[in-house]
């Protein structure tokens, strides 16, 4: 299968190495992974603001860049879920591009479901002798029904031991602008959502968005606590050695 | 009712500092999505009802106007009367007039949102007529002053020291000896003062959770039984009502109230389902003597044919609300008008406009919990949006914030300046966080770092990185 991977701007300019999992994850799984260069972002902060006309013309930029895959791979719940969810609807009085964002939308997933459902990927070569919590990232539990194949790869990483999240499916206070926009609410919520995980007795927290992870490995971090924050790609591509955690020292 | 959802971020500190309020909170938060997924998971066709009530709905939205005929012609047959209202002007001059025709000093109310929308407590009360708020919340917060906090369980805002402090205050009879420690004293004491209070009343207002076109009937569900006694022992009943609340027939109102009851409190049914048709009958032991139905538009009637036709689906059982993060964290005064929450994003803007209601659609992180509760499956998120749509084409927003998502979309559209941008933003704040791995404050990122902490990037972009490795 040849694959493009959607690197995303956060994994881009924060986490590069989840970008660099992702690949090992799809190669492990048989893939041919390439990564086209004309991508940029999938658009979300200019729809998310109403903003339609700029999502557009982005949106329009990345189905030139992944023309011809089979499928496009996306490290991200949010991101994979606006193109697949959310491109049709934007596209939905232009008959012009209509097809084509179906096509896009039809070919997009989020990385741990691509390797489980699409793949049949059951387990993982990778060691994380920790106890670990899962937070379901919004996007893609509730538009793309990811919950429980992170869950079953996790299960097979060595010396990991889940211990689940209660309110696990609660949003952390993220919301992209949102965050920004209400601060004080979104700190209610994040708070709230670090409260949980140190009460889970995790020493890690893992989720597959990038935006939740900064989120509340910043929390975690201004109130002093020493919870590991990764996004799942790291854990089961057995990258854990090669990077310290989303926002600890090096 | 007064709007001042345009002071939404100042109403969300104060709901956010408040201590009643957050323990309160606390626990409505964790009791009422318990509540419906035991409830829900007990039903094995509960997805399949969430089906059939948005059919029901869409059905009904579709042919409107012939089922607001029918049901007002039903209504007449059964010997009630019909009043439209237009508007909230309207809706109350229509309850004056009834009052006055039978001299009426004091009115009754079960619960009604409807009522709260057009202002009617305080309208009646300035012209003379005392209105007495008979469901245990609306009372406690008619006592207090407030606005309801929630659109069923209005006084979900208070904890029960509140409560007893409100009735001490506001019950001159009450004996400063008595225990008013439990809900259960609390509830009996209530129950005394109003007990005389419906035996006395001229006129009784309800509101309806749904409207039978088949028979002209009006349905109430509590669990206080209060509707009860409101609509049955005066001379007058008045139901205060929206025209987006009827059905075809009894049977469709039947498969909404299984709907209604899990997703509101996670019952299956409530403790009281009331269906009115009509003034008393010659032979029947007891009800009204006079059935008017007041019918509210409001703006409804223009949300048809556009992008928020969907919300007319609501059955106002909260669980949205009841899901929702940012109502759990700011409470239900903060959105500043009649209806909070999710549903009150979408529809607040609709009845008082976008410039007022702005902040309450963009106060959503859209992380879809209401949307995946909702009974008659509302994509509430999607209309938020719409609204912050709308918003954008008006240029409402700050002109700060439309000009930093210009100059990042132009960059966007742009990949190679793009990369190029994201390189050396990666490599400039990797280098200054290089020891400590996260900034405690940041230039331009206060929002973000006031309440937490900015962890820094790895000091190189994927593309520049992937670029070097392909080489």
């Amino acid at each position: 299968m040849r694959v493009a991977l959607f690197v995303t701007c956060l994994v881009d300019l924060f986490r590069p190495t989840v970008g660099f999992a992702a690949i090992r994850l799809l190669e492990q799984a048989g893939c041919t992974v390439e990564v086209p260069r004309a991508q940029t972002c999938c658009g979300q902060p200019a729809y998310n603001s109403g903003d339609r006309a700029d999502a557009k013309a982005i949106a329009l930029q990345l189905f030139d860049a992944f023309a011809g895959y089979d499928h496009i791979v996306v490290p991200s719940g949010s991101c994979a879920g606006m193109i697949r969810v959310h491109y049709p609807g934007l596209f939905a009085d232009d008959p012009v591009n209509l097809p084509r964002a179906e096509d896009i939308a039809s070919r997009t997933w989020e990385l741990t479901s691509f390797l489980v459902d699409v793949c049949g990927m059951e387990e993982v070569t990778a060691h994380y002798d920790r106890a670990v919590t899962y937070h379901d990232a919004c996007s893609g539990l509730r538009e793309l029904g990811v919950k429980l194949q992170p869950r079953q790869l996790l299960g097979s990483v060595v010396g990991l031991r889940l211990e689940e999240l209660s309110d696990a499916e609660v949003c952390c206070g993220f919301g992209g602008t949102f965050c920004i926009k209400y601060p004080e609410i979104s700190d209610k919520m994040v708070t709230d959502k670090a409260a949980d995980i140190a009460a889970a007795g995790a020493e890690a927290v893992l989720a597959g968005d990038l935006g939740c992870l900064l989120n509340i490995a910043g929390k975690l971090s201004r109130q002093g606590r020493r919870i590991e924050v990764r996004h799942v790609a790291e854990v089961l591509a057995g990258m854990t050695e090669e990077v310290p955690p989303i926002g600890a020292p090096r | 009712m007064l709007a001042t959802s345009r002071n939404f971020e100042a109403n969300a500190r104060a709901g956010l500092a408040d201590d009643n309020l957050q323990r309160a909170l606390g626990l409505a938060r964790t009791g009422f999505p318990l509540r419906r997924r035991l409830a829900t998971e007990r039903l094995p066709e509960f997805e399949e009802l969430r089906e059939e009530g948005r059919a029901i709905k869409d059905h009904t939205l579709a042919h409107l106007d012939f089922y607001l005929e029918l049901y007002e012609s039903n209504v007449v047959a059964s010997g009630g009367k019909v009043h439209w209202a237009p508007t909230p002007q309207e809706a109350c001059a229509a309850v004056r007039q009834i009052c006055r025709s039978v001299g009426a000093k004091t009115v009754t109310k079960g619960k009604s949102m409807v009522a709260e929308e057009v202002g009617l407590n305080e309208f009646l009360e300035a012209n003379g007529i005392t209105p007495i708020e008979t469901d245990l919340g609306e009372y406690i917060i008619q006592l207090r002053h407030e606005p309801p906090s929630h659109i069923i369980a209005p006084a979900i805002h208070l904890v029960k020291e509140q409560v007893a402090e409100t009735f001490r205050a506001e019950h001159h009879a009450l004996d400063p000896a008595r225990s008013l420690s439990e809900p259960r004293q609390m509830c009996d004491e209530a129950r005394a003062m109003l007990r005389p209070r419906f035996l006395a009343a001229d006129v009784g207002i309800t509101g309806a959770n749904f409207l039978v076109a088949e028979t002209g009937s009006s349905i109430i569900v509590t669990n206080e039984g209060n509707g009860d006694l409101t609509q049955t022992l005066p001379r007058v009943h008045i139901v205060m009502t929206s025209i987006e609340k009827v059905v075809p027939t009894l049977e469709d109102a039947a498969t909404l109230l299984r709907l209604l009851a899990r997703s509101a409190t996670g019952q299956e049914f409530s403790s009281y389902t009331t269906i009115s048709t009509g003034p008393r009958r010659p032979g029947d032991l007891d009800g009204p003597e006079q059935y008017h139905v007041i019918l509210l538009d409001n703006g409804r009637s223009a949300l048809l044919g556009t992008e928020f036709r969907d919300m007319l689906r609501c059955i106002r059982c909260a669980a949205c609300l009841n899901h929702c993060p940012v109502y759990a964290a700011v409470g239900g005064h903060a959105y500043g008008w009649v209806y909070p929450g999710p549903m009150g994003a979408v529809l607040t803007p609709s009845l008082i406009g976008i410039e007022e209601a702005g902040h309450l659609p963009n106060a959503s992180t859209f992380c879809g919990r209401c949307e995946s509760v909702c009974p008659v499956k509302i994509p509430l998120p999607k209309m938020m949006r719409h609204w912050r749509d709308r918003e954008f084409a008006k240029r409402l927003n700050p002109p700060v914030y439309r000009s930093a998502l210009s100059l990042w979309a132009w960059t966007a559209r742009r990949p190679a300046l793009y990369h190029a941008v994201a390189e050396l933003a990666a490599r400039t704040l990797g280098w200054a966080g290089r020891y400590r791995g996260r900034f405690r404050s940041l230039p331009l990122a206060n929002g973000w770092t006031a309440v937490r902490d900015m962890p820094a990037p790895e000091g190189r972009s994927f593309h520049s990185l992937w670029a070097e490795r392909r080489k």
